[in-house]
């Protein structure tokens, strides 16, 4: 742990850039399958990232505390943990506490100090009716007030594994041969002026939305300087996070559906929306009118998950590659396509997505059947753009 | 009184190329030429001349050229030639010193130590020539969020009203009788043409110019002049006046010689008598006055139009305008201390307000931190003087920029300062008929209209050249800038680091 790097941004650049591999996959029926795939896909795409960062989002990995929010927390220094677990302590009701389980792995050196805490906002006075903007605030204390501590999961069900690494080794280290869930997301890193740091690793997670993300976003500026004035706090200084608070306040906060939310990142073109005077035109010019400052601009492709819910997302020109992909119940989002042809080679479906169309899975609610093909990838509210 | 001033120009004429076809006496507004008959001569009073090149450009054998006198003073630091100028026009006049346009002393113009940024390998350039380019901004109030309603999924949110514009540059307020209805015209119909606004400054609206209604900013000043509901009817946005960067903390003086039967009608004042604007609007001596004028303004045109405020920017521009937005304007306008003005006292003019770059980082930044940015609309003045001033201060946190000195710059303006005189040879700070002819309104909105395509296909590389294809994009996004030259202070206010950090 020591040398290990305590800052995202060592060197004060404006942002940190970097490019990158990702992976996602779901299984729409909600039964949760091991890690193998994702682990093979994202390291058949080994030559995109650096070693740099790497990482898993895994839904429905805590099964039998699927009501208590996970805390994940790296700690870059010893004497931190006994302050943070006091503050969890104080703040949160705290029914377990252990170290996540990893595994020496030769090439992952120095990691940090790895806890992870189930906890709840039950009997807080202050949590009351809005458990989750409590949770977001505790954890935006924790990640601004202890310099050597970082809160990097806090969902429910749901765990971020990331660090320093090739993600292959990450999975190893992580044990995450020992886990299952119903989406697995998955990112190795390539950054280009970060030394790398833990924590700087994909997936960026709040609450339970996690990004991974391949791209620049040239609008980082106006981006960040809009959240800030809506309480969130880059205090990673990556555009990946700017994504994951954009969907928090979109989705969360304004309880705008994910479809509405991926229109604002990756708006259509004025000259689409002017063309279209149905109620649908007239909710895409809306939200174009009142979200500018939220455009993703600039090359990016994203994979966003919560709960149930896993979206894959391109800027508007499709600067960065993004391929969906169907077999049966599982929908498949990469970078590339021989990563999917690599871990199931008998495809049903396999395309490329418009620039800006968003491509959605959700898990089908009891007794619905499976979508017809390409179904899940219709575009917000049908037809295409 | 024998003037003590000598004269500022020196007017060169070559004989051998004067072909005494008087042109140059008919062009000057200043009365410089005149042909000597009996000699069969042109000659010049070079005194007379302000230096508008008006005589230089139409003398059709080029015979004709204009110096700067080359008077040499002893050189003295702190007697500079313009101060002892000053004190002699002073002594002579006894009055207050009047002058036309913006601030000419050497303040710092921020501009010129902002550089913008440009994509290198990890982000693409975006060619505008291949790609779609959007510079679309949508004028006016914005709610806190899109709403929908939870059971249908159909829109809940109804938007204030919106006013596009197609690039983000609108013509800042001058008057019909600070400028000649001819030049107005040309200013309205170039920004039809551009689809943008022009604004009509507190004037009136021309009846002639009802026609281009949806592209004006009727602006409602202290002297309330030509504001009737037909008028705040016409206009696309509403504007009150509340200052001017030229002149902050005072009003204006249309002096009843130039208040012609056409000014006096559109301004609804009896001919020939003087268009006082007084200092402060005596409605609104406190910022819920201001609530209240805005509020008179929205219930009067029923709500379907923004209501906006424009002020100069002064020490403590920031706090103004968030009491502003707080007021319930849908955008605030800020005028810099290098905004013009078609009369104002000297001393006012240079050396009364902040400079536009600083204000409106510091207004976008003050917003910002109060969380109520993103409800209003910013627009900068004063000063902008090309297409990168425009996107430095978008970058700075403005939706859209007003120039006006840049406008008549391209009518043939050369920024001589005499605009109060009312002789403007170039037919634009004049109402006198034989001068104002001289612009042709659909020639002069070609060469306005050229301009503003001219600006904003370069606004379109320069974004590209960021990797952004949408305006909004860059706005507010200071990381795009870097300072060249500035010290900790000014760089803290701006929100910008220094180049190569
Ligand atoms: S037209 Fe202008 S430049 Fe020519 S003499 Fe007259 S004032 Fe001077
Ligand atoms: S408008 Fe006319 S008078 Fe005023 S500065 Fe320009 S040229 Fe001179």
């Amino acid at each position: 742990m020591r040398g290990t790097p305590t800052r995202n941004n060592p060197y004060g650049d404006g942002k940190v850039v970097d490019a990158c591999s990702i992976f996602g996959v779901i299984d729409v029926t909600g039964r949760p399958f091991s890690g193998d795939r994702a682990i093979a896909a994202i390291a058949c795409m080994h030559e995109r990232g650096n070693g740099l960062g790497g990482g898993f989002a895994v839904y429905g990995c805590y099964p039998d505390f699927a009501d208590w929010y996970a805390l994940h927390v790296m700690y870059m220094e010893y004497d931190v943990r006994e302050h943070v677990e006091g503050y969890i302590g104080s703040h949160f009701q705290l029914h377990l506490a252990e170290p996540i389980p990893t595994r020496h792995v030769h090439t992952i050196s120095d990691p940090p100090q790895l806890w992870r805490y189930f906890v709840s906002t039950a009997d807080h006075p202050l949590a009351g009716e809005a458990p989750d903007d409590y949770v977001v605030q505790q954890i935006m204390r924790i990640n601004t007030r202890f310099r050597n501590a970082f809160v990097f999961s806090s969902g429910k069900n749901m765990g971020v594994f990331k660090g320093v690494g090739y993600p292959e080794e990450l999975a190893e280290f992580y044990c995450l041969d020992e886990y299952r869930g119903y989406i697995w997301t998955a990112h190795g890193r390539f950054p280009t002026n970060t030394p790398g740091w833990w924590g700087g690793a994909h997936p960026f997670s709040i609450l339970d939305w996690t990004v991974v993300h391949n791209g620049e976003i040239s609008s980082y500026g106006t981006n960040r300087r809009y959240l800030e004035s809506f309480g969130y706090h880059c205090t990673m200084e990556t555009d990946t996070e700017v994504v994951a608070y954009a969907i928090d306040l979109l989705v969360r906060r304004h309880k705008l559906p994910i479809e509405a939310a991926a229109s604002v990142l990756s708006a259509p073109l004025w000259s689409h929306i002017d063309r279209d005077s149905s109620p649908r035109g007239i909710l895409l010019r809306t939200l174009r009118q009142v979200y500018p400052s939220l455009l993703l601009n600039g090359p990016f492709t994203v994979i966003i998950a919560h709960t149930g819910e896993m979206i894959g997302l391109t800027d508007r020109i499709r600067l960065r590659p993004l391929t969906a992909a169907r077999h049966g119940p599982l929908l498949y989002l990469s970078s590339e396509e021989s990563a999917i042809r690599l871990v199931d080679p008998d495809l049903g479906e396999v395309w490329t997505p418009l620039g800006g169309e968003p491509i959605m899975a959700r898990v089908l609610a009891p007794g619905e059947g499976l979508p017809g093909p390409q179904a899940a990838a219709r575009p917000f509210g049908g037809g295409t753009r | 009184m024998k003037s003590y001033l000598a004269s500022r120009f020196v007017v060169l004429r070559d004989q051998e190329r004067c072909i005494q076809c008087r042109v140059c006496v008919r062009q000057c507004g200043y009365d410089v030429h005149a042909y000597d008959s009996e000699a069969g001569d042109v000659f010049s009073c070079d005194e007379r001349c302000v230096g508008c090149h008006r005589c230089v450009v139409f003398c059709p054998t080029q015979a004709l050229s204009v110096r700067e006198n080359p008077l040499s003073y002893r050189a003295n630091a702190n007697w500079r030639p313009e101060v002892m100028e000053d004190v002699l026009r002073q002594a002579e006049t006894g009055g207050v010193l009047l002058t036309g346009m913006g601030n000419d002393k050497p303040y710092p113009i921020y501009w010129d130590h902002l550089v913008l940024n440009a994509s290198q390998v990890t982000n693409p350039s975006i060619d505008p020539l291949r790609e779609p380019m959007e510079l679309t901004t949508f004028l006016g109030a914005k709610p806190e969020a899109v709403t929908l309603d939870p059971e249908t999924g159909a829109l809940a949110t109804e938007l204030p009203p919106q006013v596009p514009v197609a690039v983000p540059i609108l013509f800042s307020a001058m008057s019909f009788g600070s400028i000649s209805l001819a030049a107005q015209e040309s200013l309205a119909r170039a920004a039809a043409e551009a689809g943008t606004l022009f604004n009509t400054g507190e004037g009136g609206l021309h009846r002639s110019l009802h026609a281009f209604g949806e592209h004006a900013i009727v602006q409602v000043a202290s002297g309330r002049f030509g504001v009737d509901p037909e008028y705040l009817e016409e206009g696309r946005m509403v504007e009150i006046k509340i200052g001017q960067g030229a002149k902050p903390g005072i009003g204006g003086h249309l002096p009843g010689e130039k208040v012609s039967a056409e000014v006096a009608a559109t301004r609804m004042i009896p001919v020939g008598t003087d268009a006082l604007s007084p200092a402060p609007h005596h409605d609104i001596y406190s910022i819920e006055d201001l609530r209240q004028l805005i509020y008179a303004l929205k219930e009067a045109t029923q709500y379907s139009k923004p209501v906006g405020v424009k002020i100069a920017a002064v020490h403590n521009v920031a706090a103004i305008a968030s009491g502003i937005v707080r007021a319930g304007a849908d955008y605030v306008a800020i005028d810099g201390l290098r905004g013009a003005t078609g009369a104002a006292p000297k001393v006012m003019r240079d050396h009364v307000g902040i400079p536009i770059e600083l204000a409106l980082a510091a207004v976008d930044t003050r917003l910002r931190q109060e969380g109520i940015r993103h409800r209003v609309s910013l627009i900068a003045a004063g000063g902008i003087r090309n297409s990168a001033d425009v996107l430095k201060a978008i970058a700075l946190g403005a939706d859209a920029v007003y120039i006006a000195t840049a406008a008549l710059v391209a009518l043939g303006c050369r920024v001589c300062q005499m605009c109060y005189a009312g002789k403007c040879s170039w037919g634009i700070a004049t109402q006198n008929p034989y001068l104002t002819r001289r612009i042709n309104p659909s020639i002069g909105a070609r060469r306005l209209a050229n301009l503003l395509r001219g600006w904003s296909l370069e606004i379109q590389e320069m974004l590209g050249g960021m990797g952004i294809n949408a305006l909004e994009s860059l706005r507010g996004n200071r990381l795009h800038l870097r300072a060249v030259g500035l010290s900790e202070s000014e760089m803290r206010v701006l929100g910008v680091r220094p180049a190569g950090e």
